[in-house]
């Protein structure tokens, strides 16, 4: 059954200063459908969204929206056309609540119980429910998507763009997501969904576009092709294509660390948790009677949905929050990949060299011998293939995967006993992802002093590829999963998820 | 053209001008300057130079006038530490209440600046007022606590050299040394700088904003000991508000707000020629001030503004 188009943008060209972003970009969405917008990062996929939704003028191409040329001055033109996007990061006032944030943007008067009267109309037709008066910055990450939906469809948004939703999510929230922009669409409405991941595309979209370098090379129906032509198509190379299914293979074999746990913790205790109990400030246990010991050459994967204590567990190894009640045995040094890199891991207006020195910053005493620091950069830039990384750059002028790549190189000489790593792929294309994981996985040996690492991710296969033992946060209590007789068998840490035992 | 004639004559057309009007009148801008640009640089909106000022200079009065014929290179530095203790005490309760209570700096800065200027009200009008009980103001301090002149038959004092000398010290401890690293990381993202650096940022901070208020409470004793040599109520015309232009002028760098003073002191030394020799009112200036000021900002802010557009592609 053919539908009709309902957005078209073809032959975009956008250029950022000198940088050619988009050249030749095009893409047909139709009514009714999910459609898929894939693409490495800096790819240009985010780009051509903005284009679509009015927040940036193409210097060339045309847009149609159900069959009308378009040029949207605004994004709020934009929004009048039914057009709604959800970005990747969300655009919502912490400090106020749910139903402000909803009305904030809209014209004239400002009438809240309206505003939570449409929010309501908008649960009871679509599931997505959110409390209007709770406050944003309280909600889950989850429910802060749900908020900018909510907020798209209480504009009465016909076309919904949804940027990387799935980075923040975990399995279970993904599946949700993805159930609803099915119901969506099948209730006519359409939507774009931008990711990277091929499988979290394939498994909800009924077409999807591929952009490479600002270009479409790839235009198709789901049901057309297969996994390995996209990434094929994505990457653009062969051979990088290649080595990601290996690596994908590899995670598909959760055995091996399976058979390392029965075979007990070989190495020498590094971290320790002792009755571990963490209140926060609000008086909410984050973490109840936690006792845990990794080795040197374990990688300790963690697995937990938001709010689970994932989060403080990481972090309290990691020697950056301070248990309120038990003991913690760690190395003075411990490295950290946190997940908010741009708040918690760098500073985006200081140089690579700056960013470098910042690790050390509290330790450091007397003056600061900046000609090393500097040659330590080179080191990591060279070492981590930090693409357009110089050491007196300012890391913000970056890529996201690219400063991924230099916090992780810094961690890593910082960690050579412990590293902990909490969602450090998040964000970053197959390649840079790939390069992630590799330096989880080396845990020791070689000339490499053995370590310990701590690793947590949202991605319950990625865990899976790199952990030699699993546990699960949920409700503020800490448990090993025991893997299933059959390893490809996921039941236990779906089960472990949701606290069954 | 008449105006701006005297303007420039008023600023630098003498060697008095230059001497004993511009740079006399650049020195408090020099040290609030900095300290401003130091708390600042911390991501702490210290506006309360003003007051730190002014208890400075009660600090270092009291000082002076207590020790009375000393001998005076101990007057001198009694009143220096004087004057930091003060400023440091003042910018010490907004820092207390920062941390105790989450009190904004800017609200209780400014509120400070108010009670520091009734202080010194009551002051020259009670405990430190002259003995006749006429005038609103101390005694004059005598010859031991009057600041030495950095060039013979010149007003320019002391004050100024430990200005620029503080300038070129404090650009080398931010530059080159891990405290003052600390610091730039604390200003520029302090969640970083404690999850990435284990940097406490609290701590930092009150240090800052103690030092902060010592640096302007020197700027009150520089004022009392080498230009009034007395407390007097209406000692400062809102340099501590200045300061803040000369420092967001200079983009905090220590070294170029020796530049910046300089160029508001002329133009407040040049602002009072031009009233007396032309009759244009001082207000221009002041205007012309406020112009310069918004407009550099502006400027600063569309520069950022392009970098980041022309970044944007890249970070995408």
């Amino acid at each position: 059954m053919t539908r009709e188009a309902a957005l078209v943008l073809s032959g975009i060209r956008h250029r950022f200063g000198r940088t050619l972003a988009l050249d030749d970009a095009s893409i047909a969405v139709r009514r009714g459908t999910v459609h898929a917008l894939l693409g490495e990062n800096g790819a240009g996929k985010s780009t051509l969204m903005r284009i679509a939704f009015g927040m940036l003028r193409p210097e060339h191409g045309t847009i149609h929206l159900d069959g009308d040329a378009v040029a949207f001055a605004s994004s709020a033109e934009a929004i009048a056309q039914g057009i709604g996007m959800v970005h990747q990061h969300f655009s919502l006032v912490s400090t106020m609540r749910a139903v402000e944030n909803v009305a904030l943007g809209a014209r004239g008067r400002l009438d809240l119980a309206a505003t939570a009267a449409r929010m309501t109309a908008v649960a009871h037709a679509t599931g997505l429910t959110i409390d209007p008066a709770a406050m944003s910055g309280d909600l889950s990450v989850s429910a802060q998507q749900r908020l900018e939906i909510v907020k798209a469809l209480v504009r009465d948004a016909r076309i919904l763009i949804l940027d990387e939703p799935g980075a923040v999510l975990t399995p279970d929230e993904r599946a949700e997501l993805d159930r609803w922009l099915r119901h969506f669409a099948d209730g006519g409405g359409t939507v774009v969904l931008i990711t990277h991941k091929v499988r979290e595309a394939l498994a909800v979209a009924d077409d999807l576009t591929v952009l490479r370098r600002g270009r479409t090379v790839l235009h198709s129906a789901r049901a057309d092709v297969t996994e390995d032509a996209v990434i094929d198509a994505m990457t653009g190379e062969s051979d990088v294509g290649a080595a990601w299914r290996i690596a994908r293979t590899e995670s598909d074999r959760p055995t091996a660390g399976a058979a390392a746990l029965r075979s007990g913790a070989t190495g020498t205790p590094v971290l320790a948790l002792d009755h571990v109990h963490v209140v926060d400030e609000r008086g909410v246990t984050r973490l109840a009677d936690v006792t845990l010991t990794i080795a040197r050459g374990e990688v300790l994967g963690v697995i937990g949905v938001e709010g689970a204590g994932a989060r403080e567990l990481l972090r309290v190894l990691a020697g950056r929050l301070l248990p309120s009640q038990g003991t913690v045995t760690r190395p003075a040094h411990v490295g950290f990949i946190p997940e908010d890199r741009l708040h918690d891991a760098v500073v985006p207006t200081f140089s690579l060299t700056e960013n470098l020195a910042l690790a050390e910053a509290g330790a450091a005493r007397g003056t600061l011998d900046w000609r090393a620091l500097v040659a330590r950069t080179v080191d990591v830039i060279t070492a981590h293939d930090v693409r357009n990384g110089a050491p007196e750059r300012r890391i913000d002028t970056l890529s996201g995967g690219n400063q991924q790549k230099f916090v992780v190189g810094r961690e890593d000489r910082i960690g050579l006993d412990a590293l902990v790593a909490e969602n450090p792929t998040r964000g970053l294309d197959l390649r840079a992802a790939h390069a992630v994981l590799d330096i989880v996985r080396r845990t020791g040996g070689g000339d490499v002093p053995s370590r310990a690492v701590v690793f947590y991710s949202t991605d319950l296969d990625e865990v899976l590829s790199v952990a030699t033992r699993v546990v699960a946060c949920f409700n503020g209590t800490v448990r090993e999963v025991r893997p299933a007789e059959d390893p490809a068998d996921r039941t236990p840490y779906a089960r472990a998820l949701v606290g069954a035992s | 053209m008449d105006a701006l004639a005297a303007l420039w004559d008023g600023a630098f057309g003498s060697a008095f001008a230059i001497w004993s009007a511009t740079l006399v009148r650049a020195t408090p801008l020099l040290l609030l300057g900095l300290a401003v640009a130091l708390a600042f640089r911390a991501g702490l909106l210290n506006i309360g130079a003003e007051g730190q000022l002014l208890m400075g200079a009660v600090g270092a009065s009291a000082a002076a006038l207590s020790l009375g014929t000393a001998p005076r290179a101990i007057v001198v530095l009694a009143m220096l530490a004087a004057g930091a203790t003060g400023g440091a005490l003042w910018s010490g309760i907004a820092a207390w209440l920062k941390r105790r209570f989450g009190v904004l700096e800017v609200i209780s800065t400014i509120m400070l600046n108010f009670i520091a200027a009734a202080l010194v009200s009551w002051l020259v009008r009670g405990p430190l007022q002259e003995p006749t009980r006429i005038y609103p103001q101390s005694s004059t301090f005598s010859a031991s606590a009057h600041w030495p002149f950095l060039i013979p038959g010149q007003r320019l004092h002391l004050g100024f050299a430990i200005g620029v000398v503080l300038a070129l010290v404090l650009w080398w401890w931010f530059e080159r040394t891990a405290g003052g690293f600390r610091v730039r990381a604390v200003g520029a993202g302090a969640r970083a700088a404690a999850s990435a650096g284990g940097v406490d940022v609290a701590s930092t901070v009150m240090r800052v904003f103690l030092v902060s208020g010592a640096i302007a409470g020197i700027a009150g004793a520089a004022e009392v000991g080498g230009v009034t040599w007395a407390l007097y109520e209406g000692l400062s015309p809102g340099y501590g508000y200045t300061a803040i232009a000369v420092a967001l002028l200079a983009r905090l760098d220590p070294r170029w707000i020796i530049a910046t003073s300089i160029f508001f002191g002329a133009l407040e030394a040049g602002a009072a020629a031009m009233q007396r020799d032309a009759q244009v009112p001082a207000v221009v200036v002041q205007i012309v001030v406020a112009l310069v000021v918004l407009g550099v900002l502006a400027v600063t802010a569309l520069r950022d503004k392009q970098m980041a557009q022309r970044l944007a592609v890249d970070a995408e």
